[in-house]
């Protein structure tokens, strides 16, 4: 285990960059198109044909779109944190990307606090989200970049005390270490409740549909990014795709028993259970309409907190007496 | 706390039960068509515009051009000719302006040899008034070609039988006369009937 974590070289670094570049590229075009065709089948449609195979290469006509558009920037908005924002959103997902162990050895740096890494990173969605909305002096993407707050400050606490009762189970906050601790057992069948919660919180803090309340397109137009264009547009786009493949990344190291699996290499599995999760919430939001705003907040602050607390307090009593 | 409990639980299986519904919706087969690649089979009560039955015996339409059809149709838009072979009289001409149509059948229910019947045509856009004019005859020809079976012809008026010489000219001119004649009675139940015919010629002459 571990074997490129002390010193990680100049090249090591770059090449780790470079792939982690590429995979969030590929990544999010294979997902936008995902979630199209997911959507479509459970409509019975056939979604994007027309582009490639199946419109396989729909999402990069869609790209190449989005990139040949003027970046219109509206008169009164707050220069210089309105063009900051689509960078602040866009940087912490690429640093959560270093200490994602996708296989046994592919991990660019096997760092000791890596799941705090990953979450106090993922904090700073938040605050792309508050400078967007607030630069944006649009009412709209105000109130989306408002209660983007609200819900995330709503939805990490249980999100971190869900992952902290696994943490106590391990005794560690190294990835690697999460994913050797499950050789024998997935965690899954441990925490089913954690897992469950975890599900809920992951597809929250992503701002995905039923908790897409930030951009409610019915209500906000599209909320935070409503004056955002051309390609501020779409790292935004990136940066909420990016996050969904690090949530259920997350999920897959700390339920599912990260890379491990007979017969196929480790990046396979893992990448199999990491787009299982993502076609999960994917399901979820062609499933679930939108909740109203009391709802979302009753729901965490009155159900997953106080069950991910008693998951936490059980887990730990039963920690204690084995 | 057993309602909060039980609060709980019956949300999570609502849910689950919703999640049930659109993942059997994820697995059946898509119902969309992909226009132009595939087409519907109407079903067979749509009823698109009028043709003439094809009689499998006969190879040929029934329609004997008693103009009951064009007499009976509100909107006065079947364009009917017909002329005498031999003793029979055949349509020579057959073109209905479907834009004006109101969709009512009574064409297809009046007619004495059931020659009409609704087609399964959908595919009704146009992109001039001109395109709602379907001569029906010529669709008649078209589908005996693709069957291939003898295409009837449009007939010529024959001097036979009688031997009349003036059989020629009866169509074009003793038709109109007969029309007028015929109108007076019908202009009981229809008073705007005698002006109707007359617009949409126009009209289409402007498009």
């Amino acid at each position: 285990m571990a074997t490129a974590a002390q010193s990680v070289s100049i090249f090591g670094m770059i090449a780790g960059l470079i792939g982690v570049m590429a995979l969030v590229a590929v990544n999010a075009l294979f997902l936008i198109w995902m979630e199209r065709k997911v959507s479509a089948h459970m409509q019975l449609r056939p979604g994007p044909m027309e582009v490639g195979w199946h419109g396989a290469i729909q999402t990069i006509a869609d790209a190449l779109k989005l990139l040949g558009k003027e970046l219109i920037t509206p008169r009164d908005v707050d220069k210089p944190v309105y063009l900051a924002a689509p960078i602040v959103i866009f940087l912490p997902v690429l640093v959560s990307f270093l200490v994602i162990p996708f296989s046994q050895n592919l991990i660019i740096r096997d760092m000791n606090v890596g799941v705090l890494l990953i979450l106090s990173f993922a904090a700073l969605t938040v605050l792309a989200i508050l400078m967007a909305g607030w630069a944006s002096n649009n009412k709209y993407a105000v109130f989306g970049a408002i209660r983007s707050v609200a819900q995330n400050v709503a939805y990490e606490i249980p999100l971190l005390i869900t992952l902290m009762s696994v943490i106590l189970m391990v005794g560690s906050f190294r990835l690697t270490d999460i994913v050797a601790a499950q050789s024998r057992i997935w965690f899954v069948f441990l925490q089913p409740i954690a897992f469950i919660l975890y599900i809920i919180c992951a597809t929250a803090e992503t701002n995905r549909a039923p908790f897409d309340l930030p951009e409610a397109e019915s209500e906000l137009v599209a909320g935070f990014h409503t004056e955002y264009s051309g390609m501020r547009f779409a790292l935004f786009f990136l940066a909420e795709y990016t996050n969904m493949f690090i949530v259920a990344a997350l999920a897959t190291i700390f339920f599912l028993g990260g890379w491990r699996g007979p017969f196929l290499p480790g990046i396979v599995w893992f990448l199999i259970k990491v787009y299982a999760i993502i076609f999960l919430i994917m399901w979820f939001r062609w499933t679930f309409p939108r909740v109203r705003f009391d709802q979302l907040i009753t729901l965490s602050w009155k159900i997953l907190i106080p069950l991910a607390l008693a998951n936490l307090i059980v887990t730990a009593f039963v920690l204690k007496l084995v | 706390m057993t309602s909060y409990v039980k609060e709980i639980l019956t949300g999570f299986y609502s849910l689950l039960a919703g999640m049930g519904v659109t993942i059997r919706y994820f697995v059946k087969p898509i119902v969309t068509v992909q226009y132009p690649r595939e087409k519907l089979q109407m079903s067979p009560a749509y009823r698109g515009h009028t043709e003439f039955v094809l009689d499998p015996e006969t190879q040929t339409h029934r329609c004997i051009a008693c103009e009951l059809c064009s007499r009976t149709c509100p909107s006065q838009l079947i364009h009917l000719e017909g002329v005498k072979v031999g003793k029979k009289k055949l349509p020579s001409k057959y073109v209905i302006e479907y834009h004006l149509c109101s969709l009512c059948g009574l064409c297809v229910e009046v007619c004495p040899t059931q020659a009409l019947q609704f087609s399964k045509e959908y595919r009704l856009a146009g992109y001039s008034r001109q395109d709602a004019v379907i001569d029906v005859f010529a669709r008649m020809q078209a589908q005996q070609r693709r069957l291939g079976w003898p295409v009837t012809p449009i007939p010529e008026p024959q001097p036979e039988a009688e031997g009349e010489a003036e059989a020629k000219p009866k169509p074009a001119k003793a038709k109109p006369a007969a029309k007028k004649a015929e109108k007076p009675a019908e202009a009981e139940a229809a008073p705007a009937a005698p002006e109707t015919p007359a617009t949409p010629a126009e009209e289409e002459e402007k498009s």
